[in-house]
């Protein structure tokens, strides 16, 4: 029932003030500055699924020349473009699914944590021991020690409307 | 599958496919985990919100109680109220003090299998006590808690303001932050760090009792051991080592249900040894250790030279000099080192009365605004009033005719000095430089960068270690790392909300922070699931605060709502209860765990949001919509007024009595209570019609009492029945 369809315009500050409020959060000083290290988990918190490639193009575009702060000025027009273009869409469920069924060869249903453990640690944007110590606390099922990969999928996936 | 197809072909064959779905599973992993840190971010952001400002309310409540004492001339029922309310003011000397205090005439029975403590206290005494806490869960006999505070306050009152300790040798000295009654913490710091000996100083920085529900076993035990290490084991005073703090915050609660029939005597007592803490500790000349912090105006040699003990609560300004008991010295000789303090001699104050208890005055004050209504003819002095012109607790009106020359230079002296205590316990860092009033606390300061820098280079300082504000790591460094945070209650929030630190000082001075996290439920709790029940606390609070605000945030809808659709934006809703609640918080975010019903263009229909959101208790109907909203809102400030009332600590107050609080409150909070609204609540829980209400009842019977809400209760780690408890104190007739 809205005004005909939703104007460009309109669309564009919606997307701006979702981008403000989730920066805002992180803003700690009065100069509507946050420190780099924040940037990714606000890129995540807007809804986005960016690899670590995309993460570091995105903060070198955005980074103020070395200073370990982001100011708003510069986020928010970069950040509106990954928005609107959707440059990092999530991943739909059935699609992660496969991922977990590819390296299940043997189709047991879940994975043994040594088995996790060599693909994220060797292949891809490898995880560090700690992000891998975290990932095994997080999500193996604590008396049998295995990650039942299904049950997990459709716990963990979180609706990105923000 | 053939017999020719080797492994490594087969696997040769998969590897693209393998490593595109680990890069997918990282991709996902690593959102998760990112956005639980936001979720626990701002729980965290909701919790420290909440709690803050509740303590600004609970100054601001004060503050206007400490008004109508000073200035209002009430009807005689009104009056035995506040006196009531006041009673700090009963002046005991000396020899009555000992007759009130003793221990002797009360028996200790058979049946009690808790420790039994003989004087001069021995360290296996002390251990025993920590041992019969942690094991066996036993409290200590009230005779004995009795003779353990008189015996610390023979000791506390020699020590001066600023305690100077030093490192030597290899001796490393560990300093604790808040506790605030978590037993659970302490005993695992001792666990971890060895109990205190004079191998092994320790400096407790303020904050042991209150929100937890083992402050007073904590308080015994620190007391213990520094009656038997006095030189190695140091306590500095913090903002809730207070008796007004503390009949909001749980302790007195505590105290009155574990010990009921002596429990008054101890908590007098207590308010003596807390006025008598020390204020801060200096190790090796370098590092500063207080509580809260400092502003620009902090001076060691004031600090040094207060008569603390006159300062009972932080929260009032110090007593007039004929007001002051005989058992609390005022210092005459302050007069004289005040003139070499120049500018307050220059000073002349003269005070005018404001209108008569005009209300909306009080509605937003803290306590640093509330002088700034009282005009005030001074010679100009530069130096103080450099950052507002309405700044300054030295106008804290007095009624002139009953002031001497002598007396208004010592109330200055006092009011200066009172402001010295205020910033000390209560002051908070900020990131920026300069200096403000902490008008989200409502009591000190908000320090800078800045004042850091020039407070340690004008006392030849190196390091402050403060502690007074909760962090995630249990404790975190800011300035330059010239000012340690240090918070030693872990799970503070909730189950799994932050870690607790102490930090140890050998003689280079290196702090090295030692972080744990008590509490057996957190092991078997994923972090995923911790962040979610710690957030899902969050959430419930917060929904209920909303609740009670809801004719407030109704008007800032509408005002959104022009065309009255019933209808509001999401953008538009966040700022309007933003514009209500004051809490800072990014509600933009909140905003799907808050609400759970949305249309699909995103519009909110705030009523029906007010529907899903009502709490709704038994036999409310006929109650008044907005009292009820008056209720769930200070909900806190009425449980600590009735507290303030019941002076015999019965549970119980007079429907009398139950009326002129209402009435108090329907001033403060600018509401017109009837006589009629007042019956119908006392109708609600006075069931049997004879007069009294009790206390608890009343809070439970409008749900407004949350059993799991750990900002109100904690746990305890004592297991037996009120009923079990009250058979060992003896008997009644002492």
């Amino acid at each position: 029932m809205a005004d005909s369809t939703q104007s460009a315009e309109a669309i564009v500050s919606d997307v701006h003030k979702k981008i403000k409020a989730a920066f805002e959060a992180f803003v700690y000083e009065s100069n509507n500055s946050v420190d780099v290290r924040e940037i990714g988990t606000i890129i995540y918190s807007l809804g986005c699924f960016p690899t670590q490639a995309n993460l570091h193009n995105l903060i070198a575009e955005v980074e103020e020349d070395h200073t370990g702060y982001v100011h708003l000025d510069k986020f928010l027009p970069a950040m509106t473009r990954v928005l609107l273009e959707h440059k990092f869409p999530s991943i739909p469920e059935d699609l992660l699914l496969q991922a977990f069924e590819v390296l299940d060869k043997e189709n047991k249903g879940y994975l043994e944590p040594e088995e996790l453990t060599k693909y994220m640690t060797q292949e891809g944007e490898v995880f560090t021991q700690e992000e891998m110590d975290e990932m095994l606390t997080a999500l193996a099922d604590h008396e049998k020690n295995l990650v039942y990969y299904k049950d997990l999928i459709s716990q963990l996936t979180i609706d990105p409307d923000i | 599958m053939g017999c020719g197809v080797t492994k490594s072909n087969q696997f040769h064959k998969n590897s693209g496919k393998a490593i595109k779905s680990a890069i997918l599973i990282q991709r996902w992993y690593r959102q998760y985990v990112a956005r639980t840190e936001m979720r626990r971010k701002y729980t965290w952001h909701i919790f420290q919100s909440i709690e803050y400002s509740g303590e600004q309310a609970q100054i601001k409540l004060y503050n206007f109680l400490g008004y109508l004492m000073d200035n209002f001339t009430p009807t005689s029922n009104e009056r035995n109220l506040i006196s009531h309310i006041f009673r700090d003011n009963e002046v005991c000397k000396d020899a009555e003090w000992e007759r009130f205090f003793c221990y002797k005439k009360i028996e200790v029975p058979e049946i009690y299998s808790g420790p039994h403590l003989t004087f001069p206290l021995t360290v296996e005494q002390a251990v025993g006590l920590v041992e019969a806490f942690r094991n066996k869960k036993q409290q200590l006999h009230s005779r004995y808690v009795l003779q353990l505070l008189l015996e610390t306050l023979k000791q506390i009152r020699m020590l001066p303001n600023i305690n100077r300790i030093a490192t030597c040798q290899s001796k490393e000295i560990t300093i604790c932050g808040d506790l605030h009654g978590q037993l659970e913490d302490l005993l695992l710091i001792f666990y971890k760090n060895d109990m205190p000996s004079m191998e092994k100083p320790y400096v407790f920085n303020g904050d042991f009792v209150d929100r937890g529900n083992d402050s007073i076993e904590i308080l015994l035990i620190l007391f213990s051991f520094m009656l038997v290490y006095p030189s190695d084991v140091h306590l500095n005073r913090g903002n809730h080592e207070d008796h007004i703090v503390n009949l909001r915050y749980g302790f007195t609660k505590e105290v009155l249900t574990k010990y009921k029939m002596h429990g008054k005597r101890i908590l007098k007592l207590l308010q003596e040894i807390f006025s008598w803490l020390p204020l801060a500790t200096v190790i090796d000349q370098k590092v500063l250790v207080l509580h809260g912090g400092i502003s620009d105006t902090t001076d060691l040699s004031v600090l040094a030279r207060v008569d603390r003990h006159s300062y009972v609560s932080a929260l009032r300004p110090p007593k007039k000099r004929n007001q002051v008991s005989a058992a609390s010295s005022v210092d005459v000789e302050t007069e004289e080192d005040v003139s070499s303090h120049n500018k307050l001699s220059q000073r002349r104050t003269s005070l005018t009365y404001p209108k008569p208890l005009v209300r909306e005055i009080f509605q937003n004050r803290s306590l640093q605004d509330f002088s700034g209504l009282i005009k005030v003819n001074t010679v100009d002095d530069v130096e103080l009033h450099s950052r507002r012109p309405s700044f300054s607790i030295q106008e804290i009106n007095r009624p002139e005719n009953e002031t001497t020359q002598a007396e208004s230079v010592t109330s200055e002296n006092s009011n200066e000095e009172w402001k010295q205590i205020l910033d000390l316990l209560w002051s908070d860092p900020m990131n920026q430089d300069g200096c403000v009033p902490n008008e989200v606390r409502g009591g000190g300061c908000y320090w800078g960068p800045d004042v850091t820098e020039d407070f340690l280079n004008k006392h030849n300082l190196q390091l402050i270690i403060r502690s007074h504000e909760c962090k995630q790591d249990g404790y975190e460094f800011c300035h330059n790392r010239k000012v340690l945070t240090l918070f030693s209650a872990s799970n503070y929030y909730d189950v799994g909300s932050n870690r607790g630190a102490y930090v140890k000082l050998g003689p280079d001075l290196v702090p090295y922070l030692i972080q744990y996290q008590a509490s057996s439920m957190i092991r078997e709790l994923t972090v995923r699931q911790s962040v979610g029940r710690t957030e899902r606390s969050a959430l419930k609070v917060l929904r209920e605060q909303l609740f009670a605000h809801k004719s407030d945030l109704v008007c800032a809808f509408k005002m959104f709502d022009s065309k009255n659709t019933g209808y509001v934006s999401v953008h538009d809703w966040a700022t309007a209860v933003e514009s209500v609640m004051h809490l800072g918080l990014p509600w933009r975010m909140l905003y799907s765990q808050l609400v759970t019903s949305k249309t699909s263009d995103s519009m909110i229909n705030y009523h029906e949001w007010f529907n899903d959101l009502a709490i709704k208790g038994t036999n409310t109907d006929h109650i008044d919509q907005s009292l009820l909203e008056t209720l769930y809102r200070h909900r806190s400030t009425l449980e600590t007024i009735f507290r303030m009332v019941d002076t015999d600590n019965s549970g119980f107050i007079t429907i009398e009595d139950f009326r002129q609080t209402w009435k108090l409150l329907s001033v403060y909070l600018k509401m017109e209570i009837t006589d009629d609204a007042i019956s119908d609540l006392a109708v609600t829980i006075d069931r049997n019609q004879d007069g009294s209400i009790d206390i608890d009842e009343f809070m439970e019977a409008f749900r407004l009492t949350d059993k799991k809400s750990r900002l109100e209760r904690g746990r305890s780690m004592f297991m037996g029945t009120a009923t079990d408890l009250t058979k060992l104190e003896g008997d009644l007739n002492i």
